[in-house]
């Protein structure tokens, strides 16, 4: 919902800026997820499902720890787990908490056609205002991480919401309140950074040299941000994007595409008016009809006799 | 016969043969054609309107003659492959006069002189023009493109078997597609316009000898030779 308390300052499908005067007085917050520190205890998805409301159904066990399997339209965050050997043979459990990372440059929202229905809030949350969704799926061909879903029940696009409701009175999202082990905290984006700092330093000096922040650039940062023991090969916390970015072919469609297409589309109507303004119509003359009748005359004196035009018979082959 | 000039009389309704001189008018389309190709206009006009609204914000508003978005979002494919089914029937019934020949490429060629409405210097035309030939084969391709990329995102029928990338490709290539029929539209409903009697032709089904012998001479010898402009056509 449109809250008051969280200024927006993007919103999808709409060219003229939002109502801006308010100079945010919140800084722009993050949620960091310290994969080192995750068990795998799920209660972040417990709490997600409670404080949304979301009950999503029974599924079947794939064989996996993941449950349930996917990211669904009533499962916005879902533990993923990857069984990872390491070179010198030791078995690492990586395990990661998937959901909507808030880009900075939301690709869901870039590719949105329907007003407003995804909007950016000055602290950097990107929410769905599902009652102004259309149900398109542009969401998802538009996110560089595979997280919007849409509802089978009611055709709208759903993923979290960073809490955004609990952020606007001041409290952090539900996943952290849940989680038992410190393994996400909440904060200014600034805080956030600062303290993956010093939760890289200390797993470096347990031996994780590579050990980093993700807050891939190529989407300007995200408001979700992980801290990884193997920082280099993000691939291996279940296909963590290396480089995310709004892929080319979205830039393209709706960037440059959506501009230029509607305005030479106008620009050819407008040609065709010009066309006619300076040529006027093309319209036949006296002189056709009579060049018309004459032709008509010469063939027609060419076969046997004249038969008078109003009544001619049809001609061979012609019988319908 | 020459007080007739522009002017096309009708004394009778009811189905008559194209390509026949009847009360001094010639018919160019039957009432069968006529009925498909304003299916074909109706409906493309539909799906235009609801796929513009889903493409630019600045024709977000075209949504309202839809019932908002969400309807916008589940008509449009239905519009777009009726519209489909009905341009195979027309095509089917038009392609045997739509073969490219070569002075439908030296007509094409001297674009200047049909613009510039030069029209004895133009080779003889048969029943269609290069520019008709030509929106038909960009009518083709467009339509085969648009239904195959849009079944690809159609939700929530199909959407679901096909990989995000694939997917992105598929809306890329909807929305190209959709530019160049569109632009081929606004091209031939202009030549409709401009090309006085034409829209007649589409609606009565007639045109006057004058017309024929302007725009189509080729065809117009056909049809007043008594022999079939169409070989094997009846």
């Amino acid at each position: 919902m449109p809250l008051q308390s969280l200024d927006i300052v993007r919103r999808s499908a709409t060219t003229q800026p939002p109502p801006g005067v308010r100079v945010a007085a919140s800084p722009s917050v993050a949620k960091l997820i310290d994969t080192s520190k995750c068990i795998g205890c799920k209660a972040c998805q417990v709490a997600c499902m409670e404080w949304n409301d979301l009950r999503d159904g029974i599924g079947t066990n794939v064989g996996v720890y993941d449950n349930p399997p996917d990211l669904t339209d009533q499962s916005w965050t879902v533990m993923r787990f990857a069984e990872y050997e390491d070179p010198s043979g030791n078995l690492e459990w990586l395990i990661r908490k998937d959901g909507c990372m808030h880009c900075q440059d939301p690709g869901c929202l870039k590719a949105c056609p329907a007003p407003g229905a995804i909007v950016q809030y000055a602290n950097g949350i990107v929410d769905f205002q599902e009652e102004n969704c259309i149900g398109c799926g542009y969401c998802i061909a538009g996110c560089p991480f595979n997280i919007p879903r849409i509802s089978r029940r009611d055709h709208k696009a759903y993923k979290c919401t960073l809490c955004s409701d609990r952020v606007a009175v001041g409290l952090e999202p539900a996943c952290i309140k849940a989680c038992p082990t410190g393994a996400l905290v909440f904060g200014t984006k600034e805080d956030m950074i600062q303290h993956a700092a010093e939760r890289v330093q200390d797993l470096k000096s347990r031996g994780f040299e590579q050990a980093a922040l993700y807050d891939p650039q190529g989407v300007e940062g995200t408001h979700v941000m992980y801290v990884l023991h193997h920082g280099d090969e993000p691939q291996l916390y279940s296909g963590l994007a290396k480089d995310p970015r709004i892929s080319p072919t979205v830039r393209l469609w709706k960037g440059i595409a959506k501009p230029i297409g509607l305005a030479l589309m106008g620009f050819a109507a407008l040609t065709g008016f010009l066309h006619y303004l300076r040529m006027g119509p093309n319209d036949i003359t006296e002189r056709d009809e009579e060049a018309a009748a004459e032709a008509r005359r010469r063939t027609e004196g060419q076969t046997k006799r004249p038969a008078p035009p109003e009544a001619r018979p049809p001609g061979p082959g012609k019988q319908s | 016969m020459s007080a007739q000039a522009g002017r096309v009389e009708t004394t009778r309704g009811g189905e008559r043969p194209r390509d026949r001189v009847i009360d001094g008018a010639i018919v160019r389309y039957t009432a069968g054609e006529r009925i498909t190709h304003w299916i074909v206009a109706i409906a493309f006009i539909l799906a235009a309107l609801s796929g513009l609204a889903m493409f630019h914000r600045a024709v977000f508003w075209f949504s309202v003659f839809f019932g908002g978005g969400p309807w916008t979002r589940v008509l449009h494919p239905f519009i777009g492959v009726f519209m489909m089914l009905a341009f195979v029937l027309l095509a089917v019934l038009v392609q045997s006069d739509n073969r490219m020949s070569a002075a439908d490429w030296r007509w094409l060629r001297q674009w200047r002189d049909v613009l510039g409405n030069r029209e004895e210097r133009l080779p003889e035309v048969g029943r269609y023009n290069g520019g008709q030939k030509l929106i038909f084969f960009v009518q083709i391709l467009c339509l085969v493109g648009l239904l195959v990329s849009g079944i690809i995102f159609w939700r929530p029928y199909f959407a679901s078997y096909f990989s995000i990338p694939v997917i992105r490709i598929a809306a890329l290539v909807h929305a190209i597609c959709a530019f160049v029929l569109i632009i081929a539209i606004i091209t031939h409903i202009y030549a409709g316009i401009w090309v006085r009697g034409s829209v007649r032709a589409m609606t009565r089904g007639l045109v006057s000898p004058g017309w024929a012998w302007k725009h189509h001479r080729a065809w117009f010898r056909e049809v007043t030779n008594g022999t079939s402009p169409r070989p094997g056509a009846h």
